[in-house]
């Protein structure tokens, strides 16, 4: 019976392979989160005409390093009025919550050990095992993501309770409105791509974007859901949860020491995470942006492309940081409720007739 | 709204292939203007001889009298300034200082000038405290055919800082200098520290035989003759300036 509820819901994936595949994730996950910061710091160095970290290691390399064994000797200092286990449990939710959406996001196509590769839109396998480069293999991965990554607002809300410090109250007020309007934008904007692809397994969309990105067929959703993803990171031009200038540090004004890191880390790793389902539904996941064909692009793993377009969507992240100043919050929720929503709506009226027109 | 937006990414996209303007100090050094008050220097005149004749002129102006001069009388067979007297000891508390130029000012032969070196934090405490092998210009190392206002020498620039003698703990120093005076328990060399007390000691009084001397600090080679232990007591009694006392 046992073997029977493992085939039904985990699949036929050996459990070591997913133990192994979740441990390289999660290192890698962690270590993207610290370097992120690093390459944060310097973006905003170079668009500030400065140099940036790079003191500790070359070009600042080992920087992250430096700052986690900061933060890690600091004194855990905490507020007197806090909600004792929810105060501790809010940070830890911060980085689970962000490293749990990835589970369903497809790296690169399947791999088939002891059976015939056919190309880099391999989706299975008739003979041999298929090596799925996702943690998990779901295929209801795009829904899986949306339900994990909302219970990041949890997170920064019961932080921001828990602290009790009017600022932290604010900040995490302020995140659960912010999270709950934007996740709804966000949610339209991608079942344009849903409708296209027919289906919401990851893989299957990515596969489906062979011949043409869904970035030039649904150019609205893409700026719609990068707008979203901006506001549901937490980030500027939508980082009303921890206005520095208003509420000292927002929901995390209270916490210190590895407790901050790990919120920082979470905010990190859900940029990772948004870029990477911008990735895949949009900007075709792995797949080579030239053909195959040429010279050595069949040589190139979907790995590759896929870090290379995450790293892009991320760079575009900070260099907006860094350019456009915050919105008032007042007009970050009519930007939200009355501008994105209705064109997400739009988006997907006008995506579902013309499909429907063209099944016909 | 999507026109500012995109001249807002163009202007910082620009900005980020710019070469930073930050000065990597302290591998790049950025020239300080050429009237900078940085630390003090001792000048020459173009024979070599000190420029500085001793006459505390410098550490009378001084508002908050960080400046120590130790006159000696000028051995006439072979003179080190061209007046009657010079400086055998110049000690400049940079903790003090507050830089006003006034020494400058008051000096009568433009001995002493204000430079442009300004890393003056040091992890030592008596390292704060100049003496005069590190004011005085180097000689004859200056370079010939340069206006006197060119800096040259100690204190021109930024460097030889780290060659200086690393002195020792204020403790240490405490102890040596009891010892040298002759009022404390410990003898000098108790503490590994053999060659001499360090400049935060106070000097031995005026007219002292020539074997109290021997104990000052060891930059300076004793003078030849008698000259130097026979210079008579200035007229108020020579003041310190690191106890802060009476000013004439």
């Amino acid at each position: 019976m046992l073997a029977a509820w493992y085939e039904y819901s985990i699949g036929p994936d050996w459990w070591w392979v997913i133990l192994v595949k979740g441990v390289i994730v999660i290192l890698f996950l962690i270590t993207a989160g610290a370097y992120l910061t690093l390459a944060e710091r310097k973006v905003a160095a170079r668009i500030q005409l400065r140099f940036g970290p790079n003191r500790v290691g070359p070009l600042g390399l080992l920087q992250p390093l430096a700052d986690a064994v900061k933060l890690l000797f600091k004194e855990d200092a905490a507020p007197g009025g806090r909600d004792k286990l929810l105060y501790v449990v809010a940070p830890a939710l911060a980085g689970a919550a962000a490293m749990f959406a990835f589970a369903a996001i497809p790296i690169s196509a399947v791999n088939c050990i002891g059976g015939p590769s056919i190309g880099e839109a391999q989706l299975t396998c008739p003979s041999g095992y298929a090596l799925h480069w996702g943690i998990a293999h779901i295929n209801v991965g795009l829904l899986f993501i949306l339900a994990v990554t909302s219970l990041g607002v949890y997170s920064i809300f019961l932080g921001g309770w828990s602290a009790n410090s009017k600022y932290s109250l604010l900040g995490g007020l302020r995140s659960s409105a912010q999270l709950i309007s934007y996740e709804m934008a966000v949610a339209f904007a991608l079942i344009g791509p849903v409708i296209l692809a027919g289906s919401l397994d990851l893989e299957q969309v990515v596969s489906n974007q062979q011949h043409l990105w869904y970035v030039f067929l649904q150019p609205l959703a893409f700026l719609l859901y990068f707008a979203g993803a901006l506001a549901e990171t937490n980030r500027a031009p939508f980082d009303l949860p921890e206005a520095e200038q208003e509420l000292v540090g927002g929901y995390h004004t209270e916490y210190g020491s590895m407790r901050f890191a790990f919120y920082f880390l979470g905010e990190y790793i859900n940029m990772v995470i948004v870029a990477s389902i911008a990735t895949s539904l949009f900007l075709g996941g792995w797949l080579s942006p030239f053909p195959t064909s040429w010279i050595f692009f069949g040589y190139i793993p979907g790995v590759i492309w896929y870090l290379l377009k995450v790293a892009l969507l991320i760079f575009v992240m900070m260099w907006v940081r860094w350019t456009i100043p915050r919105l008032r919050y007042d007009r970050l929720m009519s930007l939200g409720w009355k501008v994105l929503l209705p064109l997400g709506l739009v988006n997907i009226m006008v995506t579902g007739t013309l499909v429907a027109l063209r099944a016909v | 709204m999507f026109r500012e937006i995109a001249q807002g990414l163009a202007l910082t996209l620009r900005t980020m292939l710019r070469k930073p303007i930050t000065v990597q100090w302290p591998e790049e050094q950025k020239p300080v203007t050429p009237r900078h008050r940085g630390r003090h220097i001792l000048h020459r005149y173009d024979n070599g001889l000190e420029k500085c004749i001793g006459c505390e002129l410098c550490a009378a102006a001084c508002p908050v009298g960080c400046i120590y001069v130790g006159p000696a009388e000028n051995p006439k067979d072979h003179p080190i300034s061209p007046g009657e007297r010079y400086a055998e000891r110049y000690e400049i508390n940079l903790m003090r200082c507050i830089f006003c130029g006034y020494c400058a000012e008051a000096c009568p032969t433009e001995a002493i000038t204000l430079g442009p070196r300004f890393e003056l934090a040091d992890f030592r405490r008596e390292r704060t405290v100049v003496t005069k092998a590190e004011l005085l210009e180097a000689w004859p190392h200056f370079e010939e055919g340069k206006g006197p206002g060119a800096p040259r020498g100690a204190g021109a620039d930024q460097r030889g800082r780290e060659l200086l003698d690393p002195g020792v703990s204020p403790r240490v120093a405490w102890d040596v200098a009891q010892a040298a005076r002759g009022e404390g328990p410990a003898t000098a060399g108790a503490h590994g520290i053999a060659s001499h007390p360090p400049t935060v000691a106070e000097p031995a009084p005026r007219g002292q035989p020539e074997g109290a001397k021997a104990t000052h600090r060891g930059g300076e080679p004793p003078r030849t003759g008698g000259s130097v232990s026979a210079a008579e007591p200035t007229a108020g009694g020579h003041h310190s300036p690191r106890q802060g006392r009476g000013r004439a």
